[in-house]
């Protein structure tokens, strides 16, 4: 279970506090207007921010004084997920060795996750001569490897299109269905949620809400919902 | 960003041995200039001569560099032709350019048996003689009106095109246009570009060296230069280094403070949108300034390369012997440069919090832009002079000064595409856990590869080019190119001194080319 304990952030004039329990293996869409914050829960969950006050707990255990390299985390940022110069294979082999000295059984491994992420034939490739889908394929191999408890998505498919979209949602389903990983995701779209996430938290006005169930809240949206989706 | 941990770990260290290094080869040379020195006496009037001189050359290069800049600078940013591209691309090489080279295309230009002369004398007129305070300042404009009109562009590029477009829906003329978009740009841009201008002319050496000299034409560096090499009384040495490193420094402060951007910047390609401005006198007067500008950068080059041509493989063995300690010492150069700034600049741009003790060696790493690297290469002879013979060390001593007098740019090149770098991959390399040395070689030294590559072809380039320190130190037998050019031009040997420039020319920018090109090569970004 991911415990945020009165979580305080403050950056600037920005403020947003957060005390919400989230079940393990649960999927969890993170829904709010543009600059409440999303991003900013994620990043401290993942240890990027340093939050002024409050404690986050996975599994019982406070994991705030620990290096984003060593939470239970695995994070799909907007953009840049992958290393320019490095090939696809390199790029994955990272979320297994920092050093990428890989022995044979690594390199069978990332071969694994290839294969099981749809890139065969395409790990001597660099990101630039990959597609879109292909370069989103490669960060979740990468994550799928890592297999840390808990993944975070910050809006990584954005960029492609609606059904390449729904593609990689499956695809991510799918991954953390068989490591029985956490997902928050943050998302603009109320189609993701309803498709992905079986978990809804709002983040609006400097307030991260607990998660209420997906199907319900987003058939019978509650007013600062309501406000942000519009009148359906 | 977490403040809790510093990604490249014990590696950052280094960069602060490379600032100890600095600060005892920039200060600490001027001290050992002082211990040396028995008494350094009152300022006399040749001294006040010289810092006078100085700081009107100085001036009056940067002044008159700028002021013409701006015409130049308008119509490259207004018009579209074949070429425009490539003329600026030019406009950059000025600053790899040795000076000897250029000084000795001025001269067959506007020397005394040079085209103008013949021209003026066909018609009858008296001959010019570009001596003194005019050859000075012509060779700095050379010099610098390139650097300045690049600098300007930028200034026209940072206007956004919709305010052109604005200004041309409400029927602005070009007059309305300069005083409302123009004028706003130029008063925030000029005194940058004059204060770069008069810090680098202020430590010029070689073009006075070969142009100036004599009572009434000699800076403080040239002072410096004379008092060590033919009176050698280091006291007077020490006194004029001291009076170059203040008022270089006063000057470099100030210089910052205004051009902060102003030695490298992009987004000059871009011809600027007008729908004003298509008069045919001011089309017909764009064309008439690009064209000048052109031919009075281009003419002494084609000048020396058409002198030079026949005798290029005619030259004596002395010079091929020159080429090749020229080229250790370019190469000497360029690795202490990337030694000395890659570690500085990571230690710089990966440190998260801004602390005073990274400001200060951000300071440091800036330092020889106040110094002059004769004053480095006399405290150097002082200290070395008990334990060996600072002669026969003249080539790495060179290539040592040279390597410091790159690092400003070096650093300018280097440290903010590490903080792009890091900006941009930074929190994936803390996500997987790459720290140290795993950083530094799977993600920040390929991320970073062009702009070494870059770096590495200036330093290059610019120790090839150096007619400095080489000239404190060099016996007969150890001149570099620049130098052993320097003296077959005094002992009136004009073919062999234009071919051995051609050759000096073709090295320096192959020198820069090789190295730019192989830091961009298979570089995927």
């Amino acid at each position: 279970m991911l415990e945020l304990e009165d979580l305080q952030i403050r950056q600037g004039d920005f403020a947003l506090s957060a005390d919400l329990k989230v079940p393990a293996g649960a999927r969890v869409a993170v829904i709010g207007p543009s600059g409440s914050g999303k991003s900013t829960l994620l990043g401290a969950i993942a240890g990027f921010i340093v939050p002024e006050s409050g404690r986050i707990l996975w599994g019982g255990e406070p994991i705030t004084p620990l290096l984003p390299a060593e939470r239970p985390v695995s994070i799909l940022f907007q953009e840049n997920n992958l290393f320019p110069h490095l090939t696809a294979a390199q790029n994955i082999g990272l979320g297994l060795r920092a050093d990428l000295k890989l022995n044979a059984g690594e390199r069978d491994r990332i071969e694994q996750a290839m294969k099981r992420t749809g890139l065969e034939g395409l790990g001597l490739r660099r990101p630039a001569d990959l597609s879109g889908g292909q370069q989103s394929r490669v960060a979740l191999a990468r994550a799928f490897l890592r297999n840390k408890p808990l993944m975070l998505l910050d809006e990584p498919f954005a960029a492609l299109g609606p059904a390449l979209k729904r593609e990689m949602l499956s695809l991510l389903g799918e991954i953390a269905g068989e490591n029985g990983n956490t997902v928050l995701m943050v998302t603009h779209d109320p189609d993701d949620a309803r498709l992905f996430a079986d978990l809804v938290v709002m983040v609006d006005e400097g307030k991260a809400h607990p998660p209420a169930p997906a199907a319900e809240i987003l058939t019978n949206p509650p007013e600062a919902l309501r406000r942000y989706l519009g009148e359906q | 960003m977490a403040g809790r941990t510093q990604p490249l770990g014990a590696i950052r260290w280094l960069g602060s041995g490379a600032a100890a290094l600095v600060l005892a080869l920039v200060p600490g040379t001027l001290a050992a200039v002082f211990l040396r020195a028995e008494s350094t006496g009152a300022i006399t009037a040749s001294d006040w001569a010289a810092i006078r001189f100085t700081l009107i050359q100085a001036a009056l290069s940067a002044a008159i560099s700028v002021v013409l800049a701006v015409p130049l600078a308008r119509a490259l940013a207004r018009r579209s032709f074949a070429g425009r591209r490539f003329l600026i691309a030019l406009m950059g090489a000025p600053f790899i350019l040795p000076v000897i080279v250029a000084v000795l295309g001025l001269l067959a230009i506007f020397g005394r048996n040079g085209l103008l002369n013949a021209a003026l004398g066909a018609l009858g007129l008296p001959a010019i003689s570009i001596y003194g305070l005019p050859g000075v300042l012509l060779a700095h404009v050379f010099f610098n009106l390139p650097l300045a009109t690049r600098l300007l562009l930028q200034g026209w590029a940072a206007i956004p095109a919709e305010h052109f477009r604005l200004a041309s829906s409400l029927g602005f003329t070009p007059r309305h246009i300069f005083r409302w978009l123009e004028l706003p740009m130029l008063r925030a841009t000029l005194p940058g570009a004059f204060m770069v201008i008069f810090l680098i002319c202020l430590t010029s050496f070689a073009v006075v060296l070969a142009l100036g000299g004599g009572p009434r034409a000699t800076t403080i560096e040239l002072a410096i230069y004379q008092a060590f090499r033919f009176e050698f009384d280091l006291g007077k040495a020490a006194k004029l280094a001291a009076l170059q490193f203040l008022v270089g420094a006063i000057a470099a402060a100030i210089a910052l403070r205004f051009g902060r951007n102003a030695l490298f910047g992009s987004g000059l390609d871009r011809t600027i949108e007008r729908h004003d401005a298509t008069g045919r006198i001011t089309m017909l007067a764009d064309a008439a300034i690009i064209i000048t500008a052109a031919g009075f950068l281009l003419t002494p080059l084609l000048a020396i390369a058409v002198s030079g041509l026949q005798g290029i493989f005619a030259l004596p063995a002395t010079v091929w012997h020159s080429v090749m300690r020229s080229l250790l010492v370019a190469l000497g150069a360029t690795a202490l440069t990337l030694a000395l700034s890659l570690p500085l600049a990571l230690l710089i741009a990966t440190s998260r919090a801004h602390t005073p003790a990274i400001s200060a060696v951000e300071a440091i790493g800036y330092l020889s832009l106040a110094a002059s690297p004769l004053v480095i290469g006399t405290g150097l002879f002082i200290i070395l002079f008990p334990l060996a013979d600072p002669v026969a060390l003249a080539l790495p001593l060179t290539a040592l000064v040279n390597a410091i007098m790159s690092l400003p740019f070096a650093l300018r090149v280097l440290t903010p595409a590490i903080r792009d770098a890091e900006a941009a991959f930074g929190p994936l390399a803390d996500s997987l856990g790459l720290f140290g040395r795993d950083r530094l070689r799977l993600f920040l030294l390929p991320r970073i590869r062009a702009p070494i590559g870059f770096t590495a072809g200036l330093a290059a380039a610019l120790s090839m080019g150096d007619l400095g320190v080489i000239a404190l130190f060099s016996a007969p037998g150890s001149a570099t190119l620049p130098l052993q050019i320097y003296r077959l031009r005094a002992a009136y040997r004009v073919e062999d001194a234009a071919a051995a420039a051609l050759l000096l020319l073709i090295l320096s920018f192959a020198l820069f080319w090789l190295f730019d090109k192989g830091g961009r090569t298979n570089a995927r970004t």
